[in-house]
Formats: structure tokens, C-alpha cells, sequence
């Protein structure tokens, strides 16, 4: 599903620059669940940019689902960001404004689906994620958890290749960590490839492979035994 | 088309929706300048038909021409020489120069603005009595309060008719008594009354007392024999006046061995350079208007881009998150831009039906008043379409500005920001 090879990302600080990516290689098959760790400045963020198409790699090869992804300019990016890639944050960032239904309809608007469509899926998603009743109600009304539920909502309605998670459970306490956990591992069962950034080690626990960054390269890449969040929840 | 997609319009409006406050403010700066570009507008095309209506009547392409006394001696004539136009002038100047449309000849009782006593039942009146062409109301119109102007059978027959003006009537008669059918005498003769009529105000040639009667009664009367006072004369619609003018006065000034150089010989006025004045001025006027409020306006559309830029720097996450989503750059700016144009044409619509509502209440209470000179005000569909065309195009080059602050941002940093 996703093929990297050789990635390299420095920024620019100034008249110092910053190498933070060095040599990234990495596969993820469909179906996986991968724990991205490390500590904070060992690159993982950036990868997951990266990989998220919200930011590009100075050298290096990147293929997901057969596309190499390259040249991207800003349309381009978001284009393919719509059609392979949902997002869910550490902050949520759910539209304030927008009902937690029109909230994960945004992507399939971007998507040009018709709004009947649109509503239908974005109430079979909110059922997904057990918020079905909560679809009128706006991100304010919604408990942290709630929040992350209608983000994985969203990030599932575009029917994405690929679900990137940046630290989804650093906001929540650990009880409502493992319910979000318990979700993640529900979408990955029904084979969804999922890939989370965390420093949590229980969390990445809940995974079934940890590709441990340090320094801008790969210090360690393992299959795991999963732990079922289920049995905390 | 996209633009009749129902969800880009529920997107707009719920951002303008989010503060509503925010919104009629920056609304404000709009509203107010569109009030004050069809204010001003209105007030200059009030001002035009005002004149327009205070010159109605009075055809704008004619002059009139008289005779004085020679100033300068020619072909042994001596200087102070009084020139008599003779009725045959008419005739010649109407067969030699094609341009002249109509041509009335008039004839005066005493010395030129002299008066004359008219009599009725021991009350008189000092009046100036003309006699005159029926076709002199084609170049001033009469507004007749009551009975009818002189017309062609009065002068075949000579008929023994006259048309007296509102003052002569005050003078003449008691308020309220019937003048129509009643006599009238001047030097010894008896004329009938078949019209009064009521003074223009504001362009008088003729005096507020006056009397016309036909001017072939007048020949007959008080024996002026083939004499010509002055003519009233208008051109056809495409030639200027002055052209007209100047052959005119040649023609005249080679008849009646006149200097070509001589100046004072001949009198006349060019009614024309009057509405010329008049129209440029108003004219002027309406260009200032327009420039002054097309400047408002500016001022308030780009109050507008101020406030979408705030709102693009508040909305830097939410744009951030959208583009994560799939949003295009071009989306993004579409969104923003039509922000812009909704907020601007909806204000412009706000400010447009107010200013049109002050312009009616003007309207209402100037009405009829002649004095002043003001008359229906209102902009013309052209002015309101191109106002209106302005306000979009501004609104969009405006938007502009925001939109592409919007898709500067990059998600990446958006998202960063807590």
C-alpha cells in the first residue's frame, strides 16, 4: 500500500539547517496497523506529513497504492489527500460551526458527491462510530471523545486508502484513549490499513507493528502481539 | 453550474452567518456609499430635469434676431442708422437658407419693449402688445390656463382676436370673472379674447404683460404695413444655431447695405448656448456625482476586504482543515471571493432601496414646486446597472485580496497552530 525509499527531509532554520528526515525506507502492507513512535524532534511528524501530502520530502520515493507521488502542487495535493488519504488530529479540528454530521460530510463535498449521498453516508459513518443521535449537534456539545469519534467519522467517509493518525489519543484521558483505540482497532479488523503517530507505548501496544524513529531514521521496525483495547473499556 | 450549487451558497452563508454582527457592520461601509452614489446621482438628474422641465416649451435650438441702428457708415451711409426689417425678410431668409425649420415674425405696438394702454370697462392695463404668427408657440410655447392660442384662420381672416397673459387678466378683470368673449381695446380698437395664458417664470422674452394678436389684424389696425419687428426662429434638429446665425445676419446685413463688419447692426440671442450652459453644467454635475460616489464606494468595498482579511487570518485553522480534506486552492478562493460579492451586492441592494426610498420622499414633497429647481428625482436604469456592475467588479478584484491570503496558507501550518 504505501512504499518509501530513501527519504530525506531537512528544514531550513535560518543560515543552519536542519536535517530531520535521513534515509527513511519503509512498506506498509493493506490491512496493517503501524505504530509510528518516537520521541518529540525524531521525526515522526514530519513523516506522517509526508506521507499526508501536507508537506513534500526533499529526495526520496514515495508510492501509495501503486501512485507515486511526486511533483504535487497545491491542487494536485489535495486532490490526492481527498481520494487516498483521511485524517484524524490530536485537536480534532473539527469546524466549530458545522454539525457533527455536517462535519463528516465536508470530505465527500470535496469529493463532488451529491448532498443526499453525502448525508446518508455521513449518518451510516456517525452509526459506525456509535454517535449516530449526535449528528445534529455541534463539536462544542461533544465530550473530547465524542470529538475524536466524529474525527475518525470523518476521516472514514471518503473511503480512504490509507487512515493517518496523529497522536488521536493525546488529547483524551486513558479511558477514553482505549474507546478511541478500541474504534481504531474495530476499522483496522474490517481491514482498513491505519497508520498512528504516538509517544504513548500502551497505545502503540494496540497496534500490530511499531516502526520506532530516532533521529530522523528507523531505529527499530517490529511486528507485535496486539492488545485488544477492548478489554479496558 | 457550479454557481447555483446549493451547498457552495449554504457554505457562504454560514460563514457571513457565524457573525452576524461583524457582517452588517462591514455591510455598513457599503450601504452608506451606495445611498450616497444614488443620492448625489439623483440629485444631479433631479437637477437636469428641473431645468429641463423650467425650459419646456421653449425649443433649444432657436434664436431670435431684431434690428438696431448701423454703428459703423457703408456704401455712404452714415452710422446711427435705425434698420427696418420688412416682412419679405421672412420669406427670403425661409427660401435661401434650408436650416431654418420655423420662422415667426413678430411685430411690436410702440418703440421695441415699449407699452401700450389697453383698455376694458375703465381699467387698464399697460401692457406690450406683439403681433404675431400662430407658429411662434412651436418656438415658445404657451401654457394657455385658459381658451386656445392664435391660430391660422385668425390670421386669413384677421380676425379681430387676442390672447392676453395671466398679469393683463389681474389687471383687467375682477378674480374669477370670465375674460373669454369679452373685449379689449388698444389705440381705438376693439380685439376679442380667445386665450390667457401663464408666464414661464424662469425664461421670459416676452414680459409678464402681454398681449398677442394675429399679426395680419395688426397690419390692418394700427397700419405697420410690410414692417418687421424681430423674428423667432429654430433650426433643424442637426444644424448648429450659430451656423444658422451667422448666414442669417450676412444675408440680412447684404440686403440692408449694413458693414459686414458691423456688429450692432442687427441684434439677436442665441437661445441654444443658454441649453448648452445649462447641460453642461448639469452634466458636470452628474460626473462629479458619480465620480465622488464611485470613490464611497470603493471606500466601503475595500472596508469589506479588511474585514474578509481578518476573517481569512481567524479562519487560517478551518481553512487549514479544509484543505487537509481535499479542498482545492481554488475552492478555497472561489468561496472567498463570492464572500465578497454576497456581502457587497447585498449591501448595495440595502443601500440602493434606501437611497431610493429618501428620492421618492424628495420627490413628494418638491412635486410640481417650479421654484425650485429640482424635478423626479431618480437614477436612470444605465446609472443603476452600472453602478451595480461596478460594485461587483470591485467586490471581486477586492475579494481578491483575502481569497489569495486564504490559499497562501499552508495546511501544514494551519494545522500546527493551537
Amino acid at each position: 500500500m504505501i512504499q518509501i525509499k530513501d527519504l530525506h527531509k531537512s528544514y531550513k532554520m535560518g543560515k543552519n539547517s536542519l536535517h530531520v528526515l535521513k534515509g527513511i525506507n519503509f512498506n506498509v502492507e493493506e490491512g496493517e496497523l503501524v505504530a509510528i513512535m518516537g520521541s518529540s524532534g525524531s521525526g515522526k511528524s514530519t513523516l506522517l506529513n509526508i506521507l499526508g501530502m501536507l508537506d513534500s520530502s526533499d529526495s526520496g520515493e514515495y508510492i501509495l497504492d501503486n501512485v507515486p507521488i511526486k511533483d504535487l502542487n497545491e491542487t494536485k495535493a489535495a486532490r490526492y489527500r481527498n481520494k487516498f488519504l483521511g485524517f484524524v488530529f490530536q485537536s480534532f479540528n473539527l469546524i466549530n460551526y458545522k454539525s457533527a454530521a455536517e462535519n463528516v460530510a465536508l470530505p465527500l463535498y470535496y469529493q463532488k458527491v451529491p448532498r443526499k449521498e453525502r448525508q446518508e453516508k455521513a449518518l451510516k459513518y456517525l452509526e459506525q462510530v456509535g454517535l449516530k443521535e449526535w449528528a445534529g449537534h455541534l463539536p462544542s456539545e461533544l465530550s473530547g471523545g465524542q470529538k475524536q469519534r466524529v474525527a475518525i467519522a470523518r476521516a472514514l467517509a471518503a473511503e480512504p486508502k490509507v487512515l493517518l493518525a496523529d497522536e488521536p489519543t493525546g488529547a483524551l484521558d486513558s479511558k477514553t484513549s482505549y474507546e478511541v483505540m478500541d474504534l481504531i482497532q474495530k476499522i483496522n479488523d474490517a481491514g482498513n490499513t491505519i497508520l498512528i503517530v504516538t509517544h504513548e507505548p500502551d497505545i502503540a501496544d494496540m497496534c500490530k507493528r511499531i516502526v520506532h524513529l530516532k533521529d530522523g531514521v528507523i531505529i527499530e521496525d517490529k511486528k507485535i502481539e496486539q492488545v485488544r483495547a477492548e478489554q479496558y473499556v | 453550474m457550479w454557481i447555483f450549487d446549493r451547498d457552495l451558497w449554504s457554505e457562504i452563508f454560514a460563514t457571513l452567518g457565524k457573525n452576524l454582527f461583524r457582517t452588517f457592520l462591514t455591510m455598513l461601509g457599503v450601504i452608506i456609499a451606495m445611498i450616497i452614489l444614488v443620492l448625489l446621482l439623483g440629485g444631479a438628474n433631479g437637477m437636469s430635469n428641473g431645468f429641463q422641465k423650467i425650459f419646456a416649451g421653449t425649443a433649444s435650438n432657436s434664436l431670435f434676431v431684431w434690428s438696431q441702428s448701423t454703428s459703423e457708415p457703408y456704401k455712404g451711409f452714415e452710422r446711427g442708422r435705425r434698420i427696418q426689417f420688412k416682412l419679405e425678410d421672412a420669406t427670403i431668409l425661409k427660401e435661401q437658407i434650408p436650416e431654418i425649420e420655423v420662422l415667426a415674425p413678430r411685430i411690436e405696438l410702440g418703440s421695441h419693449r415699449g407699452v401700450v394702454t389697453v383698455y376694458r370697462n375703465g381699467l387698464t392695463s399697460g401692457s406690450a402688445v406683439y403681433g404675431d404668427y400662430p407658429n411662434i408657440d412651436d418656438i415658445m410655447k404657451k401654457k394657455l390656463v385658459e381658451g386656445r392660442f392664435l391660430n391660422e384662420n385668425d390670421m386669413t381672416e384677421s380676425k379681430k382676436v387676442c390672447v392676453i397673459g395671466e398679469e393683463t387678466y389681474k389687471l383687467l378683470f375682477e378674480k374669477g370673472e370670465n375674460a373669454i368673449g369679452e373685449d379689449v381695446r388698444i389705440n381705438g380698437v376693439f380685439f376679442n379674447i380667445v386665450g390667457i395664458y401663464k408666464p414661464n417664470q424662469n425664461i421670459n422674452i416676452d414680459g409678464e404683460n402681454s398681449v398677442y394678436i394675429p399679426f395680419s389684424t395688426f397690419q390692418k389696425a394700427f397700419g405697420s404695413g410690410d414692417r418687421m419687428g424681430w423674428m423667432a426662429i429654430s433650426v433643424q434638429a442637426n444644424t448648429k444655431v450659430p451656423v444658422v446665425e451667422s448666414q442669417i445676419k450676412r444675408l440680412l446685413k447684404n440686403k440692408y447695405d449694413i458693414n459686414p463688419t458691423d456688429e450692432r447692426a442687427i441684434g439677436s440671442f442665441d437661445m441654444s448656448e443658454v441649453f448648452n450652459n445649462v447641460s453642461a453644467f448639469t452634466g458636470v454635475l452628474q460626473g462629479v456625482s458619480f465620480f465622488v460616489g464611485i470613490l464611497t464606494l470603493l471606500a466601503g468595498v475595500i472596508a469589506i476586504s479588511n474585514i474578509l482579511l481578518i476573517t481569512v487570518k481567524e479562519r487560517t485553522k478551518e481553512i487549514g482543515i479544509r484543505r487537509a480534506l481535499g479542498a482545492t486552492p481554488k475552492v478555497v478562493k472561489r468561496q472567498i471571493v463570492l464572500e465578497s460579492i454576497v456581502i457587497t451586492v447585498f449591501a448595495g441592494f440595502v443601500g440602493f432601496a434606501i437611497a431610493i426610498g429618501f428620492l421618492a420622499l424628495a420627490n413628494n414633497m418638491i412635486g410640481d414646486n417650479s421654484d425650485m429647481p429640482f424635478y423626479n428625482l431618480m437614477i436612470s436604469i444605465p446609472q443603476f446597472l452600472g453602478s451595480f456592475i461596478l460594485m461587483v467588479g470591485l467586490s471581486v478584484l477586492i475579494g481578491l485580496i483575502p481569497a489569495n491570503r486564504a490559499i497562501r496558507i499552508k495546511p501544514i501550518d494551519a494545522l500546527r497552530e493551537e
